[in-house]
């Protein structure tokens, strides 16, 4: 006779937010006691103490909000633009016939571009001025959210459609109240993407012809070995990145609390 | 008797020289059939008849490859939906509460605010739902989802009900309770009602007609008339079990052959 095991184990991941914080932290604490041992040069990386006196000193000055608040602000209007043209295109592309295969063809053809390669061919259509950092960041955005809203679109279960179609509800309420509700937890989830691969342009295009913002800042400090500063930068670059999947998180937790 | 029972019963619908087809492959064929005014009938027929098909066409939810659907009769002025389904799998919206749910069917009506909230309230009333009024689907069993269908059906005071399979995605106890309230809401509604099932029991408790098809291509083999009052019909009615067992023995060779046809692929 034998006991019989327990065999269903597994499987089913759980999030520990205290887990989350306290690997970043202990992360930080080696980091600084290798530093501190003399196992990590810190003339090649600095410690996080070093940086976040960096980050007090820019602060102080101002030119870390001088900086970082251009960057925002080509993150938000690039982001913004980029996800409305690719809403609007990517729901057209999901909802006609006639505009799906033209539609999914030129997003196919042009999405696996590395956008980072258009930015001198922007700079010069659109000038060394925002107009080129901004058309990056929505070209960089428009094509996944395309992607997104079209599968989005896609996974809405039929069976509601025809439901709302058969209680005679208008086309336009049948997008408005059926569609686009069963399709925002796909258009939401691509947000996270489609927000690290805005700051990913943004600091390309910053490096490439920007005096402001946290790119040009970034590479400025690389040219003098002002890897304090450096450093400093990538951990702004990192908290835009934090706060903008919190806020997405916020925004799935809010539209989304039906799940 | 509240205004939602007293929902139309005057419309008859009728099948003429139906036929359809998917591809190649013919799933219906030449059905003529009537559904009378405030009577329930039931189509019955092995997998794969077109049971679901005949439904969906007599909705307008499918164009017949040939042949017509008419509807006659007065429809209610306050009917909102004059063939209204009621689904197998609910079809209901998960991002809606129970009462968004029943709402979504009187939005872009003619009704004013106060009307559709009164109307929500009154058929949730009807299916004891009104104290789930703010639960979300998924807090439900799937016989309370079942019941949010119908309450949202009952809602636009339907001429016609189309039931596809509304039990069987229910255990049988559900199935079970839920069979009595449709034979008692349905029987004082006095709805015109189609209702299809693969089950032989429902069949005999609900239908005042049952349509026996054929295995496909679909084809009416028998229509079985039940004039017996919905009311008065318990499940150990001898009679009634005589028409199950009649039924089974007209379609248990065509559901094997029907079997055998989806294992062939």
């Amino acid at each position: 006779m034998a006991d019989i095991r327990f065999r269903a184990g597994g499987f089913a991941p759980r999030d520990i937010p205290v887990a989350s914080v306290a690997t970043l932290v202990v992360c930080v604490l080696l980091w600084q006691g290798g530093a501190a041992a003399g196992w990590i040069s810190t003339k090649f990386l600095p410690t996080p103490w070093a940086i976040a006196q960096a980050l007090y000193a820019l602060a102080v000055s101002g030119e870390l909000w001088a900086n970082l608040s251009i960057s925002l602000q080509r993150l938000a209007i690039g982001w913004s633009i980029g996800t409305a043209a690719g809403l609007v295109v990517g729901l057209v592309v999901g909802l006609f016939t006639l505009a799906r295969s033209p539609g999914m063809a030129v997003v196919s053809a042009l999405f696996p571009i590395p956008k980072i390669a258009l930015v001198p061919l922007f700079i010069i259509w659109f000038g060394i001025g925002e107009g080129s950092k901004i058309v990056t960041l929505a070209f960089g955005v428009f094509f996944p959210t395309v992607i997104n809203v079209v599968a989005g679109v896609d996974a809405v279960p039929r069976n509601l459609i025809r439901m709302g179609q058969s209680f005679g509800l208008s086309w336009w309420a049948v997008v408005r109240k059926i569609v686009l509700p069963g399709a925002l937890p796909t258009i939401l989830a691509g947000f996270r993407i489609t927000v690290s691969i805005a700051i990913v342009l943004l600091v390309a295009a910053e490096m490439i012809g920007a005096e402001k913002g946290i790119g040009a800042f970034v590479l400025a400090a690389g040219n003098l070995y002002d890897t304090d500063n450096l450093l400093a930068g990538i951990v702004l670059l990192s908290a835009m990145g934090l706060a903008a999947s919190w806020v997405i998180g916020r925004l799935e937790k809010w539209f989304l609390r039906w799940r | 008797m509240s205004p939602a029972a007293r929902t139309s019963s005057a419309v008859r619908l009728a099948l003429h020289g139906v036929s359809h087809a998917f591809g190649g492959l013919r799933v219906l064929d030449g059905i003529e059939l009537e559904a009378r005014p405030g009577e329930v009938t039931v189509l019955i027929g092995p997998s794969g008849c077109g049971k679901s098909t005949l439904l969906a066409i007599l909705g307008g939810m499918l164009a017949p490859g040939q042949g017509r659907v008419v509807m006659d009769g007065a429809v209610a002025p306050d009917c909102l939906n004059a063939l209204t389904y009621v689904f197998q799998d609910f079809a209901l919206l998960p991002w809606r509460s129970v009462a968004g749910n029943v709402a979504l069917v009187l939005e872009g009506s003619r009704l004013s605010r106060a009307e559709r909230a009164a109307r929500v309230a009154e058929v949730l009333e009807i299916t004891g739902l009104a104290e789930f009024a703010g639960a979300w689907p998924r807090q439900l069993s799937g016989g309370m989802r079942q019941r949010v269908g119908i309450a949202r059906a009952l809602a636009v005071r339907p001429a016609v009900l189309l039931m596809d399979e509304p039990l069987s995605a229910l255990d049988a106890q559900t199935r079970g309770l839920l069979l009595d309230e449709f034979a008692e809401t349905i029987a004082r509604l006095g709805v015109t009602t189609v209702y299809v099932t693969h089950n032989l029991a429902e069949a005999v408790r609900l239908g005042q007609q049952v349509v026996v098809l054929s295995r496909r291509p679909g084809r009416i083999r028998e229509i079985v008339r039940i004039d017996r009052p919905l009311n008065g019909r318990a499940a150990d009615d001898a009679d009634l079990l005589a028409i199950e067992q009649h039924l089974w023995a007209m379609i248990r060779d065509d559901a094997a052959q029907a079997d055998r046809e989806r294992v062939n692929g």
